[in-house]
């Protein structure tokens, strides 16, 4: 039984990496080919590194990511508290329903929707589709990370529940000190993990950026990759995207690493106890 | 007095409240506008009664949609519960390794797969074969599966793990075989994760443009392409009205699908 | 003693449902009031009230003689020591018992003294850089009091402080808490639902039940001289029947006709009698004031627990001579030990040992039904 469970895990995971790992491969291809590998060179990464319109649509993804992990990220947390203060059921579920429609409809619902928004919306001010772009993909970027931030910070406050914040107001705190000294402090694990899935997020949509982008000349990686596929893809993209992946593997054994560490040092704690 | 003070209570939501209502129920409130107007702004049905053109791919992007959603949970479900099983050192290995695809970009790894399926791809030229497998609905299937698997595995893990480990004893102690506690306790223990999980492989298989576009090869139309298409060829109208009827459709069954989780959270957990 | 708290028809209710039902009640300054009750009489509501988290529906809450009722928790001189403590997670011991000094801009050195002084009040010296996740419940319970009575207020409100020690620590914890109040002099205004607890620390106690008080007096009083059934079940042990007055210092029940101390009743009013377990002596039948069958004997340590039917009511006696079930006795209650109450609506549902929890009584019930 635990040998035919490995065996599945192996094979499940195996089909699940063999197209990155293909994609890694043909990265240091030395033919302009993603079928047949010819060799082995840097030559992709080169051509990556000297392309200053990858460069310039990193930099508009990463952009666009932290200021929309940030934003989403204050306004959703504060949401999160104002909606753990209401009193009102009806209230509450009715918030909570409207928040999680971008994460329930379809992104090409969300993207058509918004898009028309901006489109009316640019068209009562007079502005054509070229001023699109930056600030319609923040707002809309804001609007779809929300769901994720608020979803994340929500069940730490409920956990939290109300004791330390009373305990707070009673040992003196005006009820704003309390929420900044001893509320925040105490649910920044959600905090942070809801602004880390509203970066991935915005770093990650395509959709939704493709619609509001509007006819500006606004690059995000994502875009740049659709509009590179839509003809024959080089292997450069596929250096950029083994970068990403490495990237961000490294990333996760760190972070893993990190808890990893927390849950040593919580173990040893109990121990002591 | 008292309303103004339950109101100040929750002073911290309004901007959030205020966002929502400029930026999601205003845009919606604008595809409702869009959906029963012609492009010369005045009110029509034509934008609807045109959809009945467009039932077969609507019938086409749920057929393949939830084969592909049901793949996913048959693939899925063994292997979420193998992971919840495994020590809690290898779960997390087992997790990160899940989530890594998922943090590459979905267009990459969809570009890729076709890469390798492609008639001159990789495969072909690595067995040296000629298989016609990119433009067939497997193909699509086999796109929407790779890429979505995560969004299944990862909700019924969550919901498996928790399940308490005395559940399983408790079960055993009471006379279940293997079989029966997994039937008749841990499935059923379960469906909140696998609602989620289908519903998280669901909306964006069904709604998809760039894996037909790519591993259809262009032989057939999903209901995503046609709603880019109406994008791009500034058939805004049209495209208004499919997506109206596209949300109406996934909203009313996630909502039937939520009556079968009574969780505490089912508002906001999906 | 001035009044230092007074409540004045203070009512409060949750979705509808009445939790106070128009409390009058003042508490003195530098003393020990606890407020005593099961689970659901409005007590912790009651105390909410007072330290500024619920404000009440209708009434007037005092402080110091100026109404209070609308001034917010954190403006209001009254600390308090939450159920489970409520020490803040982020912070260690030394910082948590600071955090009330440093929303006041006092000085680093004087925090630092006033810091160790109040670890040294509660026996926590060199716990300083402790977190407070390592500490054990009486240890976090000393932080949670230091923290309270750091900034020096008038009252310190505990919401069931000592729930989540176990048996021994909790005496322990008695002592000292009731000596650092002693100490201190400043009034501490206590929720329990533990009769024993609340008779050994109190100065004052108030008997609360569905959100009404039943009775306030000392410790002494309320045992000796319970008000109405409900607070003689819920402090010690009480049987409870139901009897005639027939005059001054006569009173009937059972059958049987007995001195008693007690006076002031009309002629032949019903009313309530009150002996306490340990007051009953056993003797031989024909020597017995009243007759009965054991029904069961249950060895206590100090004495045994022996329940006797004497006509269909079940007594409870604490002896500590053995008698073997199924014997009849007699027993003897000298006058003194005789308590009369007026009837109350709380009449003829306590003080009966066919069963201990009400809980039992229902089961029983519903079985005796079945058998009809």
């Amino acid at each position: 039984m635990k040998h035919l469970s490995r065996i599945y895990l192996i094979l499940i995971f195996g089909i699940l990496y063999i197209p990155i790992l293909t994609l890694i491969l043909f990265s240091f291809n030395a033919e302009n080919s993603t079928a047949v590998f010819s060799g082995f060179s840097f030559r992709w990464y080169i051509e990556l590194f000297n392309s200053p319109d990858t460069f310039e649509a990193l930099r508009n993804t990463l952009i666009l990511a932290v200021l929309s992990a940030l934003i989403s990220t204050v306004i959703g947390t504060a949401a999160a508290e104002g909606i753990y203060r209401m009193r009102s059921k009806l209230m509450k579920s009715a918030i909570s329903s409207v928040t999680n429609i971008p994460m329930m409809n379809p992104d090409i619902v969300t993207g058509m929707s918004m898009m028309l928004f901006f489109v009316a919306v640019f068209g009562i001010l007079g502005l054509s589709g070229d001023s699109m772009g930056f600030v319609t993909m923040l707002i809309a970027h804001v609007t779809f990370c929300l769901p994720y931030v608020i979803l994340s910070v929500l069940p730490r406050i409920n956990e939290l529940g109300n004791s330390l914040s009373e305990a707070a107001l009673d040992l003196g705190c005006t009820p704003i000190q309390a929420f900044f000294k001893v509320k925040l402090p105490n649910i920044m694990p959600g905090v942070i993990s809801g602004m880390v899935m509203a970066f991935t997020m915005s770093l990650d949509d395509f959709v939704i950026s493709y619609f509001v982008v509007g006819s500006s000349s606004f690059q995000t990686l994502p875009l740049l990759i659709y509009s590179m596929t839509k003809k024959k893809v080089t292997p450069d993209m596929y250096a950029l995207s083994t970068l990403v992946v490495v990237t961000i593997f490294i990333l996760l054994v760190i972070s893993n690493l990190k808890s990893g560490k927390r849950v040593g040092d919580k173990r040893k704690g109990g121990v002591k106890k | 007095m008292k309303k103004k003070h339950s109101i100040m209570r929750s002073i911290a939501a309004a901007p959030h409240v205020f966002w929502s209502i400029l930026f999601i129920i205003l845009p919606l409130i604008i595809v409702v506008y869009y959906a029963f107007t012609d492009s010369e702004g005045s009110f029509s049905f034509e934008n609807i009664l045109s959809l009945a053109d467009y039932a077969p791919i609507f019938a086409l992007s749920l057929e393949l949609s939830v084969i592909a959603t049901f793949i996913c949970l048959i693939i899925g479900y063994p292997m979420a519960y193998i992971i919840a099983k495994a020590k809690p050192e290898r779960q997390k290995l087992y997790i990160m390794l899940l989530m890594l695809p998922m943090w590459t970009n979905l267009l990459i790894r969809t570009y890729s797969i076709m890469a390798i399926l492609d008639d001159g791809g990789f495969l072909n030229s690595l067995l040296n074969t000629s298989l016609h497998i990119v433009g067939t609905k497997g193909a699509v299937i086999f796109g929407m599966v790779y890429d979505f698997l995560p969004y299944m595995v990862l909700p019924i893990y969550t919901c498996v793990s928790k399940i308490d480990k005395n559940m399983w004893e408790a079960a055993s102690d009471l006379g279940c075989k293997p079989v029966q506690v997994m039937t008749r306790v841990i499935l059923p223990l379960s469906t909140s994760g696998i609602i989620s999980g289908v519903t998280m492989v669901l909306v964006p298989s069904i709604s998809t443009f760039y894996i037909s576009q790519k591993l259809g090869g262009g032989t057939f139309e999903l209901i995503g392409d046609t709603i880019e298409r109406q994008f791009v060829t500034g058939a805004l109208n049209t495209g208004a009205a499919i997506s109206l009827v596209m949300m109406i459709l996934i909203l009313i069954s996630l909502s039937v699908m939520n009556r079968f989780t009574d969780s505490d959270e089912g508002g906001i957990i999906v | 003693m001035a009044k230092l708290i007074e409540l004045n028809g203070i009512s409060k209710s949750f979705d509808g449902e009445k939790v106070l039902d128009s409390i009058n009640f003042y508490i003195r300054d530098g003393e020990f009031v606890t407020l005593l009750g099961p689970s659901g009489c409005g007590k912790t509501t009651l105390l909410r009230i007072i330290g500024g988290f619920e404000t009440a529906d209708e009434g007037n809450l005092y402080f110091d003689g100026v109404e209070i009722s609308d001034v917010p928790a954190h403006k209001r001189n009254i600390n308090t020591v939450f159920q489970k403590y409520a020490l803040f997670p982020h912070l260690n011991v030394y910082e948590n018992i600071a955090f009330p000094l440093r929303l006041k801009k006092i000085s680093e050195e004087d925090i630092q003294t006033r810091v160790r002084d109040m670890l040294g009040m509660v026996k926590l010296s060199g716990f300083e850089n402790k977190s407070v996740s390592t500490l054990s419940g009486g240890q976090q319970q000393r932080v949670a009091i230091a923290r309270a009575l750091i900034s020096h207020p008038k009252v310190l409100l505990l919401d069931e402080p000592l729930g989540a020690l176990d048996l021994k620590l909790r005496k322990d914890m008695q002592n000292e808490l009731k000596s650092i109040q002693q100490k201190i002099g400043i009034t501490f205004v206590y929720v329990t639902h533990d009769q024993e607890e609340a008779l050994s620390m109190s100065d004052t106690i108030a008997v609360m039940a569905e959100g009404e008080i039943q009775q306030i007096g000392t410790p002494t009083d309320i045992y000796n001289e319970p008000k109405n059934a409900f607070v003689a079940d819920f402090i010690g042990e009480s049987n409870i029947v139901d009897g005639i007055m027939l005059e001054d210092n006569r009173v009937k029940f059972s059958g049987h006709i007995f001195d008693c101390v007690d006076g002031g009743f009309g002629e032949n009013e019903a009313v309530d009698v009150v002996v306490r377990p340990e007051d009953v002596d056993v003797v031989a039948p024909e020597a017995g004031m009243l007759t009965g069958k054991v029904t069961s004997v249950t060895f206590k340590g100090v004495h045994y627990e022996i329940i006797v039917d004497i006509r269909g009511f079940k007594w409870m006696i604490q002896s500590t001579d053995y008698v073997s079930p199924e014997a009849t006795i007699g027993i003897y209650i000298e006058p003194d030990a005789i308590h009369i109450m007026k009837k109350s609506k709380y009449s003829g549902m306590f003080g009966d040992y066919s069963s201990f929890s009400d809980e039992m009584d229902r089961l029983s019930d519903a079985d005796a039904a079945e058998e009809f």
